[in-house]
């Protein structure tokens, strides 16, 4: 079932600073990725990933965009967690408890069998970066944010660790820091007893990157673009195959969409 | 009378005062430890979020708000039987409050950050209603408790008193919103929980003060007057058959949807809260309190109805547990129709046990709201001195 994303308002620089963005971000990928093993997944992914402009630094997000993810669950390997592997070591999630249910989490692999027909199917799964998140509406200081461009955030500095956003998150894609941390990635600040999720590795989507995870697949299931561009290869997939929002009876207009399943 | 001594009464006091003190120091002192370690040594988890500590706050806070019932019945709606009762009620309310507010924020992951929740309000949140709710909740217990003991204010005690009863009713909406806001959990999600949560805050509010005050009373050599035991346990026995008619209906709309029949299933009948549920909540908690209070050689014996009152304060706890830690343990539907499984406990079953300084964080909750009881009712007389005066006059 394909769900088309509400027409948005567009702003009229949009061509022009998309058109301005491919460069930039073809010049930091080359200077990020000077392994031969990162060219490669980028070559396999390059079909499938817009070239995003870079924020520049002290400008806001723009709400002309959309950021979002389509996964193709068809596409994914069993038993590969090579997009969990990049996600946490992009973002420093390295603890390792005694008790793995207190483990942060920013994204996951879940294993489905249809109970209909037994047919199997993996895909990965992390905040679902809603239109509406109920993680937003719970939280009592307005820690979980939404950004401009739909990205949902949690303000390290304001969270108090209350976990209402884990009890309304539909998703399970929260997890709170259960001990003290060090060797942080200086670009992805966590905490000892704060909730965190994913961050669709804004930090890279900001220098005009991909996230970690979709750059890390080397079946190419994970595309990243602008939901609100029409021209973006998201959007075209999504035009052009059903496409579904895990729980779209919650009606929360989730930014990552899952084909085959 | 067979009162104690002036001088081993006080002796006993401070003996209670510091029994209070030191429970309460030690759940400061396993929330600094907790604060310290990090989460990492609670029972809480990921799936989990939600703990002992949560039990025991809501407990306090939803019995806060109910256990003004005794104030509102003199000042609101005029029955005098209550109106002695209405000062002790309300400092109860005050201390209640207290310690649940104290295990909830000190069970943050930074409760050095509390003040932020003050400085940062978002208004779609109901823990942010929470924050403007519960403030105002003490000041207008206060101003309510200031027009009953200073004889000035007396004009305004009807007004105050309408205030507060208002006021509560909010509360623990409030407090069961937190829950019926949730849009995705198969245990709550109902706006039921609202209005159940207010029936469940009269009941077990009303039974926290019936053992306090036969406490008091039995502290003073004084026996509850008959009437007052007979009025007070029929509200209580009528509470109580309140909350088991909501506990049905919640149930019962439960198990009629499709999607929800499989979470029914476990938390009635297979998991270790089915027993809780059935033998704690039901059981001791409902039936047999509702069989000691109708049972008329038990009912008109005031040992017997304390009993029944402690049975449904012990049956509250286990419903919470039910009701918070269960509700967390059945996993989240997030594929419909699929059998799903994860590194992530998705689709499996989660099993909690609190550890030691979720436990004692826990009493010293249970710990504050009893110093602050002990040390108000020694300082500021809270009792019902009117109706000690009539029964020490009537020779009782």
């Amino acid at each position: 079932m394909s769900q088309q994303e509400p027409t948005q308002s567009r702003n009229p620089r949009r061509a022009f600073i998309a058109a301005a963005g491919a460069g930039v971000a073809g010049l930091g990928f080359t200077a990020i990725a000077p392994g031969l093993h990162l060219m490669a997944v980028g070559e396999a992914n390059a079909a499938n990933q817009d070239t995003n402009a870079a924020r520049k630094a002290g400008s806001a997000a723009s709400p002309a965009v959309r950021w979002g993810l389509l996964i193709d669950a068809n596409k994914c390997a069993p038993g590969c967690t090579k997009c969990i592997d990049a996600c946490h070591t992009e973002n420093g999630v390295s603890e390792k408890l005694p008790d793995p249910r207190q483990n942060s989490q920013w994204i996951r692999k879940i294993e489905l069998v249809d109970r209909r027909n037994g047919r199997k199917t993996e895909l990965p799964m992390m905040c679902q970066h809603c239109a509406n998140p109920p993680c937003v509406d719970v939280c009592p200081t307005g820690a979980s944010m939404k950004r401009a461009d739909g990205i949902v955030l949690v303000d390290r500095h304001t969270c108090i660790g209350c976990r209402y956003c884990m009890m309304a998150c539909p998703y399970k894609a929260r997890s709170l820091v259960h001990v003290p941390l060090t060797e942080q990635n200086p670009e992805v600040p966590r905490g000892q007893g704060c909730v965190e999720s994913c961050t669709l590795c804004v930090h890279r989507v900001d220098k005009g990157q991909t996230p970690a995870c979709v750059e890390s697949c080397p079946e190419g299931a994970m595309v990243f673009g602008d939901l609100n561009d029409p021209s973006s290869a998201i959007a075209k997939r999504i035009a052009s195959v059903p496409t579904t929002q895990v729980r779209s009876d919650l009606r929360l207009n989730q930014a990552v969409r899952y084909q085959g399943i | 009378m067979a009162t104690l001594n002036p001088r081993h009464e006080e002796g006993f006091f401070y003996l209670l005062a510091a029994i209070g003190g030191l429970v309460s120091a030690v759940g400061v002192g396993a929330a600094l430890y907790m604060e310290h370690s990090g989460h990492v040594v609670t029972g809480m988890n990921n799936q989990i979020v939600w703990g002992l500590p949560h039990v025991f706050a809501i407990f306090l806070i939803v019995a806060a708000s109910g256990v003004l019932n005794v104030a509102s019945m003199g000042s609101v709606f005029g029955r005098t039987l209550y109106k002695p009762r209405a000062p002790l009620s309300g400092l109860l309310a005050l201390a209640m409050i207290s310690g649940g507010l104290a295990v909830i924020m000190l069970d943050l992951g930074r409760a050095d950050r509390i003040i932020v929740a003050a400085t940062h309000f978002n208004p779609t949140s109901v823990f942010g209603w929470n924050v403007i709710l519960y403030p105002v909740f003490y000041g207008v217990v206060a101003v309510y408790l200031w027009t009953m003991m200073e004889r000035r204010m007396y004009p305004w005690m009807k007004v105050a008193g309408f205030a507060t009863f208002i006021w509560r009713i909010v509360l623990t909406t409030g407090t069961g919103s937190i829950f019926a806001f949730l849009v995705a959990r198969q245990a709550y999600g109902t706006a039921l929980l609202a209005p159940m949560f207010i029936i469940m805050s009269f009941c077990w509010g009303l039974a926290v003060f019936l053992v306090v005050q036969s406490t008091m009373y039995a502290w003073n050599g004084l026996t509850l007057p008959p009437l007052v035991l007979q009025r007070m346990k029929n509200l209580l026995a009528t509470f109580v058959a309140a909350v088991l008619y909501f506990t049905i209906v919640l149930h019962l709309a439960n198990a009629y949807f499709a999607k929800n029949v499989a979470f029914e299933y476990f938390i009635l009948f297979d998991s270790e809260f089915a027993a809780m549920f059935w033998l704690g909540q039901i059981l001791v908690g409902t039936l047999l309190p509702l069989a000691l209070l109708f049972y008329p050689p038990t009912a008109a014996r005031a040992l017997w109805v304390n009993i029944a009152a402690l049975l449904v304060v012990v049956g509250a706890y286990f419903h919470l547990y039910v009701f918070i830690i269960g509700g967390q343990a059945f996993p989240l539907d997030i594929f419909p129709g699929y059998d799903v499984k994860s590194s992530f406990m998705d689709g499996a079953v989660d099993h909690y046990s609190a550890s030691l300084p979720e436990l004692l964080l826990s009493l010293g909750g249970l710990g504050i709201a009893f110093t602050m009881t002990t040390i108000g009712v020694r300082i500021l007389r809270f009792l019902p001195q009117d109706d000690f005066a009539h029964m020490e006059a009537a020779g009782d």
